[in-house]
């Protein structure tokens, strides 16, 4: 008999759930421990996970599911998604601990999603929180330094518990009220996914997303820098969502300080874009097949011919002489322009965000 | 965000209602069945046009 099994009720934990390997490998440990088991995930707007993959003709190979929900799927387990769009703001924006490599602020996002874990923890009566953290496998986020840190900001204190490295951190609640058993808990250390691996396949388990692969544009440098540059043309730090997801999508290109194009680079983002049409200064070229492009800024009448023979370069009216485009303005007004597709020496490399 | 929505808006229904999804998301054509499956609701129909999803879900 388990320590677990002799509670009058069973247990019950949340786990953080990314769609990755870890927190899959992290809940189904838990399971294994007699433990009620179920799942949270928060939707930010900067998630990788459910976007690109679903928008990009590209991925067509790929399967176009949500990881999280996929692995909620196979372990049998509810999944709660969770809407924190709007204080998300604050963890990107003031970030106390500051940045990693990127606009990333994970050590702060950490114990956010934590702290917001531990809410829905006390608001359903469950016992404790999960996650699949590993000492040293993330820099900033999953250090055995800051992992305390993390406990400790977000309110859940020794009610949170790390399965995989357990065995190298001070005993948590569970642990000491005998839900679970320490001792068949794991001391994962490093980056090396070779344990993650062997648990896996321990459990037998051989489909999962592809580990390291990041779950949050804010750790892509080139979507950093499209960020930053959002910030700069605005002379403020906001964003909205529609911002952040436009950011995901498309070639942005800044040929002048007052106004950016984003233009599509296949069926999937044409598609995508043209749900922002009605919002957008927007252009068509249409004497040739060739992608939408959007206008994020206030452009005058140059800045538009400028705007045309871009776009008009981007699409099978490349080689062409002569190209007709429309762009219609947010107040539905469609101007026609003849013009030029801009050679490529003309598109400085500076341009590109 | 569909699944979002989706979960939002089942968690305001009772038994028995149902409840349709529009989207223009593609990914919505698989994320809500996996949503529906894994929380007990029940997928009546789905359908897909180049411009949109539309899934209808029976709460259980």
């Amino acid at each position: 008999m388990t320590h677990a099994a002799t509670h009058v009720t069973q247990p019950k934990c949340v786990v953080l759930i990314s769609g990755g390997l870890d927190s899959m490998l992290a809940a189904r440990v838990m399971q294994d421990h007699g433990v009620h088991v179920e799942g949270i995930n928060f939707y930010t707007g900067f998630c990788v996970e459910g976007h690109t993959q679903a928008i990009r003709s590209e991925a067509r190979d790929r399967p176009k599911r949500n990881n999280a929900l996929w692995v909620a799927e196979q372990l049998g387990i509810k999944l709660h998604i969770v809407d924190v769009i709007e204080e998300y703001k604050d963890v990107v924006l003031n970030p106390k601990h500051g940045y990693g490599a990127n606009l990333n602020p994970c050590l702060d996002c950490k114990g956010f999603m934590v702290g917001k874990a531990r809410e829905w923890m006390e608001a359903n009566a469950f016992d404790f929180i999960v996650t699949g953290e590993v000492i040293g496998q993330r820099p900033m986020s999953q250090r055995r330094d800051t992992m305390p840190v993390v406990a400790r900001e977000s309110g859940a204190f020794d009610r949170l518990l790390r399965p995989l490295c357990a065995k190298l951190l001070a005993p948590t609640l569970p642990e000491l009220e005998g839900w679970v058993e320490r001792e068949r808990l794991f001391d994962f250390n490093g980056r090396s996914r070779k344990p993650q691996m062997a648990l896996a396949e321990h459990y037998g388990i051989t489909d999962y997303a592809q580990p390291a692969g990041g779950c949050c544009f804010l750790t892509n440098e080139q979507y950093s820098h499209k960020l930053t540059d959002l910030w700069q043309a605005r002379g403020e730090r906001r964003y909205e969502l529609e911002d952040i997801l436009l950011l995901k999508v498309g070639r942005h290109l800044r040929p002048r300080p007052h106004f950016k194009l984003i233009v599509a680079r296949d069926d999937g983002e044409n598609n995508f874009l043209l749900g922002f049409r009605d919002r957008y200064t927007h252009i068509f070229v249409t004497s040739h097949p060739g992608p939408i492009a959007l206008i994020d800024g206030e452009p005058n009448a140059e800045d538009l011919q400028l705007a045309a023979r871009l776009t008009a370069r981007f699409g099978k009216s490349r080689e062409a002489s002569r190209v007709t485009v429309e762009i219609t303005d947010r107040n539905g007004e469609t101007q026609t322009f003849e013009v030029a597709p801009l050679p490529a020496d003309q598109v400085p490399e500076s341009w590109y965000l | 965000m569909p699944v979002i929505r989706t979960q939002q808006a089942v968690a305001r229904l009772a038994p028995g209602d149902t409840l349709e999804v529009c989207a223009t998301d593609p990914g919505a054509l698989h994320d809500i069945p996996t949503w529906c499956r894994i929380h007990g609701h029940e997928i009546l129909s789905s359908t897909r046009t180049d411009a949109e999803v539309c899934i209808t879900v029976k709460v259980k």
